[in-house]
């Protein structure tokens, strides 16, 4: 789970980082107020989007006035911002922070990340900050420094000694960013985040070191345990199809193609999103239903995979471990039935009782098209889908 | 042979009363395995599937000899199973359980970790189908019957993708020595390169198929792995041609979130390696039967 960078500050000003003087607003006038009560001539609005990049997209203006602010918040609010990490379909701002403008003499990258080779926590820092820190991995890895964590004894002192020297920082700002260094990592550790990002951590013009943007994600598998984190979702950022499946169990990804795709099992479904590509196709979707695929869910899952409009054709593929293919067959043909299906559907049925299922299928008398293998499965649904296209065009 | 498990060995389920638990202890039961019992704390004295209920894992161990264990229990208690399952002298653990936190699961390794190698319990998952050896012991949630006896390895972070492979296999006649599934997780018990390293000490199995997907950096590591230590062939199928840049794919772990982490990456790094790659799903069976006639 995402939050804000305005949430992610509030918590790392918790454990001891330095974060300019700043506040939320949901209006213009909101935004004018916070700038007054800020004691600064300058204030940056900032677009609380879930995304990096904000700057690129023009998420963030600096303003000298009020009237500039008020001018910047309606700009802002309501519009959808694009960045290489939203996709094309944007996220809509709803949000804003007002902030302090900061007098920066030095921008720094810092983050903290899981590392699964080494099964840890990585420290990563640049002296070179404000870039995209891929980017920067590519260009100029010698400019990155990482230190791992030994998790048993956590972060040490003289590591985030040795990152702040590696950052470039002064004798005399050591201790300081020590404090802000130990600071993240007890929020990583103490809230189960799975990354935290301050690019740019900067040093101002007095040498005091501050959090300019803040970004953090949290494993999913401990919200259980962490309800202040959970309380923080905001599901206006979230795509509204994934976040309906997900409130009905189902995992389910929106892409760019037209072949729907109903699947058990989440390697499964990549692998028969993989054949559909090598048949010429592109999937619509990804979409994994699980192992306990009841008729009651495999409605629902049709219904997702067909509300989405591109759909021209939609494959099944089912390998019942578990689950029975008859009972998925009963559940596909009460789907159809229910359903006022309009784009044709493909459906592979493999594994225990297969036969039973396949039976079923046939005997429904419902213009099913069944396959065998996934090989078969992959190539008939682009057939129908190149079939759906070319009536469309005649 | 077999890896891990077999006829004999002796079988323990952590979580074994409850709904999932009894369901999937009858299916082993069913298939063969040698359950000897099961744990779940406070009801230490009953008798469940008609085998005994222990309080803890240690009784199990003392009282019935148990040797692997399969956990069942719910994600936020499954990480203290696991470390229990250790420290009673379990040789052998599949987690079956998804959802684990990350953090628990770095907790847990490094717990693993503290004991001498000999004494060490072997962990596969979380988040995983688990483990067969064909014909001989199921200590996992998979569908036994599609497995055939032979002596092709698989190892796999999917589930249902590795029935797929096993199911194409048995339709060309190719059996199976174990399948291991290690879970589509981010930090797993064991790694690919861990299983490929124990399936080259196995002399039933001739071949290892390794099922991976996008995200992390395992399976290039275990190429390597095979490269630089292994005398029988790897073939390989990498799931996820078509996932997008920093989108899940359904497991945990399945996310590409930096360079070399996505399919056709992995792919091109595994045929540098000398990997057989399957160059579709549909072709794990018939790129197997290919590497078998070479032999």
């Amino acid at each position: 789970m995402d939050i804000h960078e305005y949430q992610a500050k509030q918590l790392l000003a918790g454990y001891g980082v330095k974060i300019a003087e700043g506040g939320l607003a949901y209006s213009p006038e909101d935004a004018v107020q916070r700038a007054r009560e800020i004691s600064s001539n300058v204030w940056v609005v900032k677009a609380q989007i879930h995304s990096g990049a904000r700057g690129k997209a023009g998420g963030i203006k600096v303003c000298k006035t009020h009237e500039e602010v008020s001018q910047a918040a309606e700009a802002l609010l309501g519009k959808r911002l694009v960045t290489h990490q939203t996709g094309p379909a944007g996220k809509v701002c709803l949000r804003l922070y007002v902030e302090a403008g900061t007098d920066i003499a030095k921008e720094l990258y810092f983050s903290l990340l899981v590392d699964r080779a080494r099964e840890g926590i990585v420290m990563v820092g640049s002296a070179q900050g404000g870039m995209d820190i891929e980017e920067l991995a590519e260009t100029n890895p010698d400019a990155i420094k990482k230190i791992y964590i030994e998790p048993a004894v956590g972060l040490q002192d003289f590591q985030a000694r040795e990152m702040a020297f590696a950052l470039g920082l002064d004798a005399s700002q050591i201790q300081h960013a020590v404090k802000t260094i130990q600071g993240c990592y007890r929020a990583m550790r103490d809230l189960d985040a799975n990354m935290l990002e301050i690019n740019p951590l900067v040093v101002t013009g007095h040498g005091e070191l501050i959090a300019l943007d803040a970004k953090m994600g949290f494993d999913d598998n401990a919200l259980f345990r962490r309800q202040n984190i959970s309380e923080l979702r905001d599901k206006t950022q979230e795509d509204p199809r994934e976040m309906a499946a997900a409130d009905r169990g189902l995992s389910y990804v929106g892409l760019d193609g037209d072949i729907g795709c109903m699947i058990n099992g989440a390697g499964l479904a990549m692998a028969t999103m993989d054949m559909i590509k090598l048949a010429g196709g592109e999937p619509a979707n990804f979409l994994d239903v699980g192992g306990g695929a009841s008729a009651e869910r495999t409605e629902k899952a049709f219904r997702m995979v067909l509300a989405d409009k591109n759909v021209k054709a939609m494959l099944v593929n089912i390998f019942a471990g578990i689950n029975r293919c008859d009972w998925i067959a009963e559940g596909v043909v009460q789907a159809v039935k229910n359903i006022d299906m309009k784009v044709p559907l493909i459906v592979r049925l493999s594994g225990t009782n297969v036969e039973q299922g396949r039976k079923i299928i046939q005997e429904s008398g419902l213009p099913i098209i069944t396959a065998d293998t996934l090989a078969e499965a992959a190539e008939k649904a682009v057939q129908a889908r190149n079939e759906v296209v070319a009536r469309q065009q005649g | 042979m077999a890896i891990f498990i077999d006829k004999q060995t002796r079988i323990i389920v952590q979580g074994f009363t409850g709904k999932i638990g009894t369901f999937h202890a009858q299916d082993m039961i069913n298939y063969g395995s040698n359950v000897v019992g099961g744990i779940t704390p406070g009801k230490g004295g009953q008798k469940h599937l008609d085998r005994p209920v222990f309080n803890t894992v240690k009784e199990s161990v003392e009282q019935a000899g148990a040797e692997a264990s399969i956990i069942f229990v719910p994600p936020a208690y499954a990480a203290d199973s696991i470390m229990e399952a250790a420290e009673a002298g379990i040789k052998y653990c599949v987690a079956i359980t998804d959802g684990i936190p990350t953090q628990d699961m770095m907790k847990v390794k490094i717990f693993l970790s503290r004991f001498p190698k000999q004494q060490r319990m072997v962990l596969t998952g979380p988040n995983c189908a688990g483990t067969i050896s064909p014909g001989k012991s199921m200590l996992g949630i998979m569908p036994g019957h599609i497995y055939m006896p032979g002596n092709v390895g698989i190892v796999g972070r999917s589930g249902t993708l590795g029935y797929e492979a096993a199911d194409q296999m048995k339709a060309l006649g190719i059996g199976v020595s174990t399948s291991v599934g290690i879970g589509g997780d981010p930090i797993n018990g064991s790694s690919h390169r861990d299983i490929l390293e124990k399936f080259e000490q196995d002399p039933e199995t001739k071949v290892v198929v390794m099922i991976g997907e996008i995200g992390g950096p395992q399976e290039v590591e275990a190429g390597i792995f095979a490269k630089e230590h292994m005398t029988k062939p790897v073939v390989a199928y990498i799931a996820g041609l078509t996932a997008p840049k920093g989108r899940r794919m359904g497991h945990a772990g399945a996310i590409i979130s930096s360079s070399g982490e996505s399919a056709a990456e992995k792919v091109e790094r595994l045929q540098e390696l000398g990997v057989t790659i399957a160059p579709t799903p549909a072709a794990m069976g018939e790129t197997v039967a290919k590497v078998l006639a070479k032999l």
